[in-house]
């Protein structure tokens, strides 16, 4: 097992290496620089402000430049947002994207699990078919589209929450941004608990528990359950790491002041060390999040670790 | 049998898959109002008297109704809304259908040399394959769009072709697999057939099942990455919509005018439901044993 671990962090750090490469010379390819929309700038400023930021020097030396930076923890200052450095930007904003990604990633769960098991249960009833069409329905439905309505619904209609915004500790500006990001997870679960719970129904060693007279209750929590959460278990890490990467959706539509809008923002001003901030912050997250559904997945089943 | 080619499915399972598919009622609805937003995409703006630009002075934010033909409205600049969304459900469909076109071909390509080669070169392609997966997809569309296709459609349908083929490299991949080891593909090689014209004669059309059930799935991912692009404003620019667009231009003006949010949403809705709901019923037609 530890082993298993060994290798597999071992193999995320090159992934990590080349995704900071490709994207630094991707992003100094596209046209345009940070400096081109602001006004008034004479042709000397404009030189000085280029050799500030090492933006004259040639490119290869520019990417060594950032990397011995990036091996100290240096993510460097925005060229965009004055007087702010990544490391502080991100500091700021991504507290806020956590909290949301990881409360919309319990409540799809809290949610999920159980939707899913009523199906299995009551399979071939009104139930079972209210759970399998609207979460048919969820999955399909992107949030940036049941956003807006959800807000339309319970900001402006009913008036029960707010419509967008944020304040520190209130609970209530959470509440629409978490669903509206739990809603597609949420459905994916409850689908597969069904799918895997039904599955598990059918299995002998059930079979075999019913005929020892056990009840219906003790069957599904002693002998079912566990099986059938499996599959569930390792939807966990795909899942987190569309709820951490789509808080940028939520973020945008309600207007939250987390790390999201840096990446849009950034890459539209050519502010190079902002997105790349970014993309290592959301790259990293997204490895770590697959590592440890791997080793979770190695753990839960021996037979991977011999991969 | 002819319904059964141009599905491209595999001589034995094609009545059978084409019956089960037939007898999904969920599946051919859905099929059939895919059907009918497209033909609405293609014909729907010129019943209407106004093109999608047209600043109606007289009729700013209007609601929907039979005010001056404007039947589903207008936004604050009097533009009229039914013709605005069904441009916009053209581009989005278009852009969705292309870009699927586009990573089906970079997919299959892939997955299928991958697949027949084997052995290193496999596992270096498969590998890059892995290492794409592990990043972030909707930063990279992102990044893609903004850096490159800011302005152009064509280079916004490129930036999102080039993220959506990797499953279907994956799945292409493992049917290579099996399909490889079968007698026909090892008579083919017994007449002195090369690599090239075994993939393009034998391999390539034995997958066509397969494929169209994941292009079909892959259809309304990749609208749904166009639509959130323009939502953001990286993807179609003004004065073009595109669904993306006018739902982000709704939910500003949600206040005065929810109908600028409802009728795109609607259609988006539904296209994106259609497309899944048929995914998922030829997946159970072509597929059953994956179920």
């Amino acid at each position: 097992m530890l082993g298993f671990a060994v290798r597999r962090i071992a193999g995320t750090v090159p992934i990590l290496l080349i995704l900071v490469t490709l994207s630094f010379f991707v992003i100094r390819l596209a046209p345009g620089g940070p400096f081109d929309e602001e006004r008034g700038l004479t042709p000397q400023v404009r030189a000085n402000l280029d050799h500030l930021y090492g933006l004259d020097r040639p490119l290869g030396v520019q990417y060594l430049h950032y990397l011995e930076g990036l091996a100290h923890g240096d993510l460097g200052l925005s060229y965009k947002l004055r007087d702010e450095s990544v490391a502080g930007l991100i500091a700021q904003g991504f507290p806020i994207s956590i909290t949301v990604g990881f409360a919309a990633l319990v409540l799809a769960t809290l949610c999920g699990v159980p939707l899913g098991i009523c199906a299995a249960l009551r399979r071939r009833t009104a139930v079972d078919y209210a759970v399998t069409a609207l979460a048919t329905l969820a999955i399909a439905l992107p949030p940036f589209v049941t956003g807006p309505l959800l807000a339309l619904v319970f900001g402006l209609a009913l008036r029960w929450l707010p419509v967008a915004g944020w304040q520190q500790g209130e609970l209530v500006y959470l509440i629409l941004p978490a669903v509206t990001l739990a809603l597609p997870v949420c459905a994916a679960i409850a689908r597969m608990m069904r799918g895997s719970l039904l599955e598990t129904l059918s299995a002998s060693f059930v079979r075999t528990a019913r005929a020892r007279g056990l009840g219906a209750t003790r069957v599904l929590l002693r002998h079912a359950l566990r099986p059938a959460l499996l599959p569930v278990v390792s939807y966990l890490g795909p899942a987190a790491t569309y709820v951490f990467t789509g808080s940028l959706v939520v973020e945008t539509v309600f207007a939250l002041p987390g790390t999201g809008r840096y990446l849009v923002q950034g890459a539209l001003d050519r502010d190079y060390t902002l997105v790349m901030g970014m993309i290592i912050l959301y790259g990293a997250l997204t490895l770590l999040l697959n590592l440890a559904a791997d080793l979770a997945y190695g753990w839960l089943d021996p037979q991977v670790r011999h991969d | 049998m002819i319904e059964a080619q141009a599905l491209g499915v595999s001589a034995v399972g094609a009545p059978s898959g084409v019956r089960r598919l037939r007898e999904n009622r969920v599946a051919v609805g859905a099929a059939v109002v895919l059907a009918g937003l497209a033909l609405l995409a293609a014909f729907g703006p010129w019943l209407s008297p106004y093109t999608y630009d047209a600043l109606d002075w007289r009729h700013l934010a209007v609601a929907p109704g039979f005010t001056a033909s404007h039947w589903l409205g207008t936004d604050p600049l009097g533009r009229d809304l039914y013709v605005r969304t069904l441009y916009g459900l053209r581009l989005s469909l278009l852009i969705g259908v292309l870009a699927t076109a586009l990573s089906v071909g970079i997919g299959v390509a892939w997955g299928a040399l991958a697949g027949y080669v084997g052995g290193r070169t496999d596992s270096w392609m498969m590998r890059a394959v892995d290492v794409l997966y592990a990043l972030p997809y909707l930063f990279v569309v992102i990044i893609l769009a903004t850096v490159f296709g800011r302005d152009s459609v064509a280079m916004l349908l490129i930036a999102i072709g080039a993220v959506g083929w990797l499953t279907m490299a994956r799945v292409v991949r493992g049917q290579t697999l099996s399909l490889k080891r079968r007698e026909f593909i090892e008579a083919a090689r017994a007449t002195g057939l090369g690599t090239t014209a075994i993939l393009l004669r034998h391999i390539v059309p034995n997958l066509a099942g397969t494929v169209a059930v994941y292009a079909t799935l892959t259809i309304p991912e990749l609208i749904t990455y166009e639509s959130f692009l323009s939502f953001l404003g990286l993807g179609v620019q003004e004065p073009l919509a595109s669904l993306g667009s006018l739902i982000n231009e709704g939910a500003r003006q949600m206040l005065t005018a929810p109908w600028m949010l409802l009728v795109p949403a609607a259609f988006l809705v539904a296209l994106l439901l259609c497309f899944n709901l048929l995914g998922d019923g030829l997946r159970d037609a072509l597929d059953p044993a994956a179920y």
